[in-house]
């Protein structure tokens, strides 16, 4: 399996065996080693409370709208009819025979329960990550036209195309993302939403400034790598599209991009991963992705280190669903 | 055919250097022509210049009766009827054989899947691996790489085929092959433009040969002449080296 193999004598089985053997010990050491550590320190875990994040029952009441008594109950198999009369008014509640808590001549009060059900309902953690799944999709959709257009263009002889290239892509690398992110929230954010309501038209959304900050960001490194790809298919490919009569797009759009994308896969899937991890960045505008909704779970349940490990591993799941999607093009471009 | 008067090339990186040196070449509908000379002579250059693979400086060059150093011909039309053979083959390599056959006739000629596919195989039938239709071209011998080439280049209809050294990536006993069907091809009345060191192919099928040197064309003659008895000292120099 080593990268020389033959250079070297082959291992032993023994060899393969302890080795193995160190590497499974050490990683049990210190989960142990972690775990006694927050014993240590008297910290009570509780990940029977995790679940209720993702998934968690309701209790849904239906509720009297007025004052009055039980006239009648009127049960048809699953689903009961309830009458309640009022002074001068009736009013028929339908509700699920099992969620039932009244009977047939109670006095009822405005407020007071019929029935009470419980319902399934989404966690605030299934939000986060919908939230984080949703802006990155979108982001990377937009980082890749913007990464190929750019990175076209940056190989473009027209001075125009290049250097608006040249400015994108040197500024945009030049400066860390979380500044990039105030600056399209509190400047560009502003200014939009200012001539749109002078306009009478509708604010744009926050989660678009999120969305556009990350794939202008992300897009400039993919023109790199896009550009770095194109350069590393022989002239001799373009030549020989040319010579056949094909025209430069066609050309680069037959012949140069499929050969460029099948071999700069690998790098973009790297590219697009960070994108997803970076994503936990929108926060700060106030965009209730994963970290964002992890940070207010942990302030009302008081449980950091499960809800923090959990939103990693959710992150993990995130990422490596991503590689294996990339991995699965590679084998289907070759 | 072709009409190319005193063309001038330069290149300027690294440094300065003037590539070829007022050569022309008059190339009549039907004619095979060889072109010799010693490596950087030019010979190449010359080539990609007729179908603007390289924009010469100066001269004028016609294709067909069309101006090829005109700004504004359609030099994607005169390409189409100008093929070209490189040395290195350059196939498509993520495409099939019969894919690299048809992709500039759908898209260049315009024609129906089916008829590209059936021109394809016709052509892959003609240059001997029709057999090898559906295969990538990394899995060819270079021989039948370069046969696909040629075959990919006659699927566009050109009025002119120009060769650059298409034996010379080649290993000795797949040389043969390929030279068989440019010969077939020279038969068939197709006009060519071959750059080539293979001086027996020269002898045989050339209707003339043109010798290169620093960048000037230095003589021309039928092969007979040219080879019995070469009228430029740096002609017959060159041929004692290689004959
Ligand atoms: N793209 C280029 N940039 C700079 N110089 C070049 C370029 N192409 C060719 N040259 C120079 O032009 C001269 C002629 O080159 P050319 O390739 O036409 O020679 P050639 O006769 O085809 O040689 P060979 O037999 O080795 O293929 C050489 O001095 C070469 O270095
Ligand atoms: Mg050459």
């Amino acid at each position: 399996m080593s990268l020389y193999p033959g250079l070297d004598a082959p291992r032993s089985k023994a060899y393969t065996t302890i080795w193995t053997g160190i590497f499974f010990v050490t990683l049990i050491l210190g989960m142990t080693g972690l775990y006694v550590a927050t014993k240590s320190v008297d910290y009570v875990w509780r990940w029977y409370q995790v679940p209720d994040y993702f998934f968690y029952q309701e209790d849904v009441e239906t509720l009297s709208e007025i004052d009055g008594f039980i006239d009648h109950i009127d049960t048809q198999g699953e689903t009961t009819l309830v009458t309640v009369k009022g002074e001068g008014e009736t009013e028929i509640y339908t509700l699920p025979t099992e969620s039932l808590l009244a009977a047939e001549g109670d006095y009822i009060y405005y407020g007071d329960p019929i029935g009470s059900q419980k319902k399934w309902q989404t966690g605030l953690l299934i939000y986060g990550l919908w939230i984080t799944l949703k802006v990155s999709f979108l982001a990377i959709i937009l980082a890749l036209f913007i990464g190929i257009v750019t990175g076209l263009m940056r190989i473009s002889d027209n001075p125009a195309f290049k250097w608006a290239a040249i400015t994108y892509i040197e500024l945009i690398r030049g400066s860390p993302l979380l500044v990039q992110l105030m600056i399209w929230y509190f400047v560009i954010g502003t200014l939009v939403n200012r001539l749109l309501m002078d306009l009478g038209v509708a604010k744009v959304p926050t989660l678009w400034f999120g969305i556009l900050s990350l794939a202008i960001f992300t897009g400039a490194y993919t023109a790199e790598i896009v550009r770095a790809g194109v350069q590393s298919v022989h002239v001799g490919q373009m030549e020989a599209a040319r010579s056949l009569g094909m025209s430069y797009f066609e050309a680069m759009r037959k012949v140069i991009m499929p050969q460029a994308i099948n071999r700069i896969l690998p790098a973009l899937a790297g590219q697009f991963i960070s994108l997803i991890k970076d994503s936990s960045l929108l926060g700060v505008i106030s965009i209730r992705e994963l970290t964002k909704i992890t940070r207010e779970v942990v302030t009302s349940s008081l449980q950091p280190f499960e809800l923090w490990i959990v939103c990693a591993a959710l992150y993990l799941v995130l990422t490596f669903g991503f590689s294996l999607l990339v991995q699965r093009l590679e084998t289907r471009a070759v | 055919m072709i009409h190319a008067k005193q063309v001038n090339k330069f290149f300027y990186a690294p440094h300065k250097i003037h590539a070829l040196k007022d050569a022309s070449l008059e190339v009549a509908p039907g004619e095979v022509v060889v072109i010799i000379g010693p490596s950087g002579s030019g010979k190449s250059t010359f080539l990609r210049c007729l179908n603007r693979l390289e924009y010469a400086d100066s001269g004028s060059i016609q294709i067909d009766g069309d101006d090829v150093l005109d700004p504004k011909a359609d030099i994607n039309t005169i390409r189409a009827e100008a093929g070209m053979v490189f040395q290195s083959f350059n196939l498509f390599p993520h495409k099939t054989v019969l894919e690299n056959l048809t992709m500039a006739q759908m898209s260049v000629r315009k024609r129906s899947k089916a008829e590209a596919e059936d021109k394809g195989m016709m052509l892959l039938k003609k240059v001997g691996i029709e057999d090898k239709s559906n295969v990538y071209p990394n899995q060819l011998s270079g021989g039948q790489q370069q046969r696909v080439a040629i075959a990919r280049s006659l699927a566009m209809d050109p009025k002119v085929i120009l060769f650059d050294e298409p034996t010379s990536a080649l290993d000795p006993e797949m040389v043969g092959e390929v030279l068989d069907v440019m010969k077939a091809l020279a038969k068939e009345g197709m006009t060519m433009v071959v750059v080539t060191h293979e001086m027996g192919f020269a002898r045989e099928v050339a209707d003339r040969v043109i010798f290169m040197d620093d960048g000037c064309v230095i003589e021309e003659g039928t092969p007979i002449e040219f080879f019995k008895n070469p009228k430029n000292d740096r002609t017959r120099t060159f041929l004692d080296q290689i004959l």
